[in-house]
């Protein structure tokens, strides 16, 4: 494999990597400080218990989020020194913005969440979680106008052989921004809920003692209307935003739909098994006008074709292939939107339960919420690969191409090594972050202190047995 | 000097880097103290607790000094962290195992688990103490760089006697800012071995950063920038370094730790000043240099920059100062211990 290869490797297993984490802190922040909040307000013992019980396993969750993410800052100099030169002046602001405004915010008050307890007044020490939440979900506000721009490059001109910022207010006011930041958040809200529904259904199972079946049922109705509400309104801004992409990148919806000639009306594909270098199906379900009616809201409308994109691209750009992979983005998008139906059935059907307070009365239920943490960590995985694979060949799409950005300096051997040792590395710390997950998950909130800190090892039955 | 943006970014990446050095640079040394200086697991704890709610906002100003090269001299950010390849792997993955030891050492009781994340803490501390030390020899010193702002030479190039002295001088200043902090921050058994390692390590710290000072004369083209006299800061610098030793000896830790801070911070600035208006000097041609007007962003990104850094610096010095503040006391047997 040549440098580029590895490189692209590098990036996304160190990118969805490090986005494996951060969904769960931008979601699952909101829901402690609103414990928090909640303990403040009434100085009932469970919203407390609560709140160190989810706020744990937040910040577990938070550190690997933090560690990758330096990684993260430091990888477009190292892998993709050539697209750093040739857009730095417009990609770096949001990103040195996002470190200033946001990622000092998060890292100063959650450290002064974690050792505050003590030190400060109830209602300080509350502010301080608020901040951290604000503070994380605008680091992802700014690392989405980034991306934005990779997507839809707005706000700059091409002169002295590089992009340069001609409009700060354009960058950020971005309308790839409007439906992009949304349909993260929402999605990491919803990952938040089905990650404290799975919990709470495995502590009901338990039926342990009234304490924790009180705490969790508490927890399982939150993570239910959490997790419902933010599953509906992911999907309806995704649907916004698929038909946003038609227009702004018609070939990555081509590809997701593996439409190879354009079609008026057009089907949307159930099941394709299509030959990638003919560009032809040699097995396919489709539904007729499905396509268009998700591009257009009616039955009829024209979608255009990968043979005629790719076509008019080699008009616009010159001579090149302007195909994306096309089996990568066909599955990764049928993924994330298979895992979004289970989620949004699950959803209802949690939600449902817990309104008719009949959620420790379904073993079956119970049992499925347990595994369907996954699901929402399925859908974020593949709605990036979707979106950056889709965008291919393209790193700057129309601006630049991947294989232009790549480091010219730095050898595949290099690139080789970096790429087994994170990939090691993050292996093991994965391996670590689960178990400690799955321990502080399991211990319930039988051993929570009510008075100062959260406490290190919890002195549990648990830990005695491990 | 003319003062334009350019300088006015260049100043500002010099503040982020000395934000970090003085900041990071006690908890990388606290880092380092830990298992030598922590003979139980209780006293191990108090040591992490000392800069338990600091490290991380700390770890920021690298994190934001990256970012502001990339977004002011995208150039140079492409350059340093392409050419430094395998220094900086090896850096991000100490910084990676240390922010991960922090939050999981006491999470669970097996003593050989928080053994392991103790060493962790160690080498995550020293290695970048050590490698930044090294980064910024090789800033002063120089590297091929070639025509087209290419660094074409590879990780053993970056090694030599100076750039080695560089590395050891920075570990063994962080060494003794960490122990000066920990002295503060701590009580009994802990402050008294925190002591003992000032007065050991103090001394070495200070002649290793006279022959890094030599060294500095004899190996880069600082001497011939800044002349025989080279000014105030290098000066007050040394200055510094010595009434830390003074404050030391009457042991009055406070104004000790006060003087390794601004000793750091007007070594930075004397790096900075060494180097000015390069950004990164090229061994092969002087004319292929990066300076901070071949490698920078345009006047208008600079400018937009500049309205952001000018408002939130001194917000986020403001709310860090605040939790310094906070967190003043003393980790004893009575406080509450998280990490």
């Amino acid at each position: 494999m040549d440098s580029l290869t590895l490189a692209r490797w590098q990036f996304g297993i160190t990118t969805v990597y490090h986005f494996f984490f951060v969904p769960l802190t931008l979601g699952l922040v909101w829901v402690v400080a609103g414990l928090h909040t909640a303990w403040v307000a009434t100085r009932k013992p469970v919203y407390l218990k609560l709140t160190k019980f989810w706020g744990k396993l937040f910040l577990i969750n938070f550190a690997m989020g933090v560690v990758t993410g330096i990684v993260q800052e430091f990888q477009f100099g190292m892998n993709w020194s050539e697209y750093s030169r040739y857009v730095g002046d417009v990609f770096g602001a949001p990103l040195a913005i996002e470190a200033l405004v946001a990622f000092f915010l998060e890292s100063t008050f959650l450290g002064i969440w974690i050792f505050g307890w003590d030190r400060l007044s109830s209602k300080v020490h509350l502010a301080s979680i608020w901040l951290v939440a604000i503070g994380s979900n605008l680091s992802a506000l700014w690392i989405l106008i980034a991306n934005s721009f990779m997507q839809q490059p707005v706000g700059y001109a091409l002169r002295n052989g590089r992009a340069e910022m001609t409009s700060f207010l354009e960058l950020v006011t971005n309308p790839h921004v409007f439906v992009q930041f949304p349909h993260v958040i929402t999605g990491a809200m919803a990952t938040a809920g089905f990650f404290i529904l799975g919990i709470s259904a495995w502590q009901l199972r338990q039926a342990r003692d009234e304490e924790n079946r009180a705490a969790f049922t508490l927890s399982f109705g939150i993570g239910a209307t959490y997790g419902l509400i933010a599953t509906v309104a992911v999907m309806v801004v995704g649907h916004s935003q698929a038909q946003y992409m038609m227009r702004i990148q018609p070939m990555k919806m081509a590809a997701a739909e593996a439409l190879w000639d354009t079609e008026n009306p057009a089907p949307m594909s159930l099941f394709t098994w299509g030959d990638e270098r003919e560009r032809r199906d040699k097995f396919a379900i489709k539904v007729p006008g499905l396509l268009s009616f998700l591009a257009y809201n009616r039955f009829e409308g024209e979608v255009r074709g990968i043979k005629d994109l790719q076509k008019s691209y080699e008009q616009q750009y010159g001579p090149g292939d302007y195909v994306p992979p096309v089996k990568w983005t066909y599955w990764t998008f049928r993924m994330m939107i298979g895992a979004g139906i289970v989620m949004l059935f699950l959803g209802a059907w949690a939600a449902l339960a817990a309104f008719r307070r009949r959620a420790t009365q379904s073993p079956r239920l119970l049992a499925v919420l347990v595994p369907a943490i996954a699901l929402p960590y399925i859908a974020n995985s593949a709605g990036w690969i979707f979106t950056e694979m889709g965008r291919q060949p393209w790193i700057v799409f129309g601006l630049q191409k991947t294989a232009d950005a790549v480091s010219p300096t730095v050898t595949g051997g290099e690139v080789l090594f970096s790429l087994v040792v994170f990939t090691l590395l993050y292996g093991a710390l994965m391996a670590v972050d689960i178990y400690l997950l799955r321990k502080y998950a399991k211990a319930g909130v039988t051993d929570i202190n009510l008075h100062g800190a959260l406490g290190a090892a919890p002195a549990s039955a648990l830990e005695g047995a491990r | 000097m003319t003062f334009d943006l350019n300088t006015l970014w260049f100043v500002l990446i010099a503040i982020l880097f000395t934000g970090f050095f003085v900041l990071e640079g006690f908890d990388f040394g606290v880092g380092m103290l830990l298992p030598f200086l922590g003979k139980t697991d209780e006293e191990r704890r108090r040591i992490i607790n000392t800069i338990g709610p600091f490290w991380d906002g700390n770890e920021v100003w690298v994190l934001t000094a990256g970012g502001a090269m990339f977004a002011a001299f995208p150039h140079w950010y492409a350059t340093l962290f392409s050419g430094f390849y395998l220094a900086l792997l090896l850096m991000l993955v100490a910084m990676i195992v240390r922010g991960a030891a922090f939050e999981f050492r006491s999470k669970d009781r097996d003593p050989q688990w928080r053994a392991t994340w103790d060493w962790m803490i160690f080498f995550g501390s020293a290695v970048p103490a050590l490698l930044w030390g090294v980064a910024i020899g090789n800033l002063l010193k120089g590297v091929p760089i070639d025509a087209n702002k290419h660094f074409v030479g590879g990780f053993f190039d970056l090694l030599s006697p100076y750039t080695l002295i560089a590395g050891v001088t920075l570990l063994l200043v962080f060494l003794t800012h960490g122990a000066i902090f920990l002295h503060l921050k701590s009580t009994r058994t802990i402050r008294h071995r925190a002591a003992v390692v000032v007065k050991a390590v103090g001394p070495v710290a200070t002649v290793a950063i006279a022959t890094f000072v030599v060294g500095t004369y004899a190996w880069t083209d600082s001497f011939a920038r800044l002349g025989v006299n080279p000014g105030l800061v290098p000066v007050l610098a040394v200055a510094a370094m010595l009434g830390a030793g003074a404050f030391v000896h009457r042991n009055a830790m406070g104004w000790a730790f006060a003087m390794t801070c601004v000793a750091m911070a007007l070594s930075v600035a004397t790096v900075f000043m060494s180097l000015y208006p390069r950004v990164m000097v090229s061994s092969l041609n002087p004319d292929w240099s990066l300076t901070i007007y071949n490698a920078s962003s345009t006047p208008y990104t600079l400018t937009v920059m500049s309205v952001v850094a000018l408002i939130f610096v001194p917000i986020v010095l403001a709310y860090q100062g605040w939790t310094y503040w906070v967190f003043r006391h003393r980790v004893g047997p009575d406080t509450t211990l998280e990490y």
